[in-house]
């Protein structure tokens, strides 16, 4: 199986790797969903646009598992994983890092990083993983004995990143990573998912900042109060002057 | 006697207490981090659990001798039955009330106090029940301060215990995750960690520690009965405060702290035996007014 290139992209016949049909659930008063369908293949990065209270972020909580949908059907990789509960549903390969990276608070750099490989049993493969996650994340190793809560904004979310990456994602749901960060380390992060997905990772993206992940993306979903507005080729969505005005403003 | 062989033997009568109040309040301070509960149930915990170990005593005394050696096996079996039993306790009344008001998970453990109290004063008509054991009254002489070899046993029990706890907590994924479902919930799951299974592990080891603490009391006072939870729940509800709630080295230290400041506060002049509680609930309030995070405990202020 080969990805075409380039336009071909949107018809790419990639697996089907997260596939998400006609899903609503409630969360709070605003932020609910009103059917959503969106599909990410292996290997792509997807991006999830759409303002404030559009429900992005009740979209990952409800493919996580944290918000449970109250109709409409999840898959990943084929198998149905809807009503499954959040800690089955991230043993399975799909890893979300929340909004705000909630770092462990008193924990340290490396227990962090220790507990997002919690399921695997062999503490060899937790050691290799840790050890390949210092390599591409260095500050980490250096700081690996403070609390983890007191490293700077743009370390956070390295190792809420690192952290999610020691569960070894088949899919990384990823919420405003770019979020509260100076432009220089979102610059960075940007780096980061790239190489993340070039490495193979299949990464759902929302961000606030829609130029910048557009650019990222080979895909892109418009979010509307709780229903998929549009969606097209990340390549279309750059191109249309509505999208860039409504959407891009503030970016 | 001078002043210092007073102040010694205080210590050694602190120490003892202390220790009662540390393996209770651990599970007061365990259980309050994994579900922000203060499980007023607790001490009632204690209280079965000295039953418990009673009932095992009187069971296998005969065989085992009721010395230290079928005192150490009656208080295994009890921690065992009390752990779980307080993962019944969680599974039953707890769980269903997690994502209520904060006030009626609060009720919830008033009213399962009540009922295990209840229960024991049911089955033994509120009669004190005599905790007889083959512990002699040997020991050491240090100076002129009186070291009983049930007080070491009993001091040496509670650290062990400690010991093995903080290695728990520090060294393994599960103890870690129980520090990590004290601070982030959805985080953990995102993380793969079965949250329900880390309460219940929580409420295992909280209990049985407060079971291992009813055992060796009800054999080092010689007597248990259906209220005597009471008070020491309120104590180590104190003692968890003191060392900031929610912190396990804080339980441990407030635990021990509160015995030696009760054992030394009856030798101030004026302050007998009988004012010890309140000198206890003093420190208390003092401690909310001035301190009320605790020796270790965090405050709530999150970096952005």
């Amino acid at each position: 199986m080969s990805a075409q290139p380039d336009e071909g992209r949107t018809a790419s016949d990639a697996e089907l790797l997260l596939e998400v049909e006609a899903v609503e659930a409630a969360y709070g008063e605003i932020h609910a969903l009103r059917g959503i369908d969106l599909a990410v293949r292996r290997g792509q990065i997807v991006t999830l646009l759409g303002a404030n209270g559009a429900g992005k972020t009740t979209t990952l909580k409800t493919i996580s598992g944290l918000v449970r949908a109250l109709s409409g059907r999840i898959r990943l990789a084929g198998r149905d994983i809807t009503g499954l509960k959040a800690h089955e549903i991230a043993r399975l390969g799909l890893v979300h890092v929340p909004e705000g990276r909630h770092i462990l608070r008193g924990l340290t750099v490396e227990e962090n990083l220790e507990l997002g490989a919690f399921t695997v049993r062999d503490a060899a493969t937790r050691r290799r993983r840790l050890r390949e996650v210092y390599e591409q994340f260095p500050i980490l190793g250096e700081r690996r004995g403070q609390d983890g809560s007191l490293l700077s904004g743009g370390e956070q979310q390295m190792l809420a990143i690192g952290r999610a990456l020691m569960q070894e994602p088949q899919i990384l749901l990823l919420d405003e990573p770019s979020m509260g960060l100076a432009p220089k380390l979102v610059t960075e992060t940007m780096g980061i998912i790239r190489r993340l997905n070039e490495g193979g990772t299949t990464i759902l993206l929302v961000e606030q900042n829609a130029r910048l992940a557009l650019q990222l993306a080979d895909y892109g979903y418009v979010l509307e109060n709780g229903e998929i507005r549009l969606e097209n080729s990340a390549e279309a969505l750059r191109a249309d002057r509505s999208i860039v005005e409504a959407y891009m403003g503030s970016g | 006697m001078s002043l210092t062989d007073i102040l010694m033997q205080q210590l050694v009568n602190g120490l003892v207490l202390g220790s009662f109040y540390a393996l209770v309040a651990l599970g007061y301070t365990m259980i309050f981090g994994v579900i922000k509960l203060l499980n007023f149930a607790h001490g009632d915990v204690y209280m079965v659990g000295g039953f418990v170990g009673f009932g095992v005593l009187s069971a296998v005394g005969g065989t085992l001798g009721a010395d230290w050696g079928g005192i150490a096996v009656a208080m295994f079996l009890s921690m065992i039955a009390m752990g779980c039993l307080g993962v019944v306790i969680e599974r039953v009344a707890y769980h269903p009330m997690l994502a209520a008001p904060r006030l009626s998970i609060l009720i919830t453990a008033l009213a399962v106090s009540l009922v295990l109290q209840n229960s024991v004063l049911t089955l033994t008509d509120g009669q004190i029940t005599a905790f007889r054991t083959d512990l002699g009254f040997g020991g050491l002489e240090i100076g002129h301060v009186f070291i009983t070899y049930n007080q070491m046993v009993l001091v040496g029990t509670a650290a062990l215990l400690m010991i093995a706890l903080e290695t728990f907590v520090s060294r393994t994924q599960y103890g870690r995750a129980m520090r990590a479902v004290s601070i982030d919930k959805d985080m953990c799951r995102l993380m793969g960690i079965d949250v329900a299974k880390v309460i219940a592990i929580t409420f295992f080891i909280g209990s049985a520690l407060a079971a291992a603490a009813g055992t060796m009391a009800g054999a080092y006072y010689g007597s248990i009965w259906y209220f005597m939870g009471f008070l020491i729940g309120l104590k180590a509800f104190t003692a968890a405060v003191i060392g900031g709630i929610g912190s396990i080295p804080g339980a441990m230290a407030g635990g021990l702290i509160l015995g030696l400041l009760e054992a030394f506060g009856t030798q101030i002049p004026g302050i007998g035996s009988e004012w010890k509680d309140v000198f206890s609930f003093s420190i208390l309030i003092l401690v909310l007014v001035f301190k009320p995070t605790g020796l270790f405990g965090k405050s709530e202020t999150e970096r952005m």
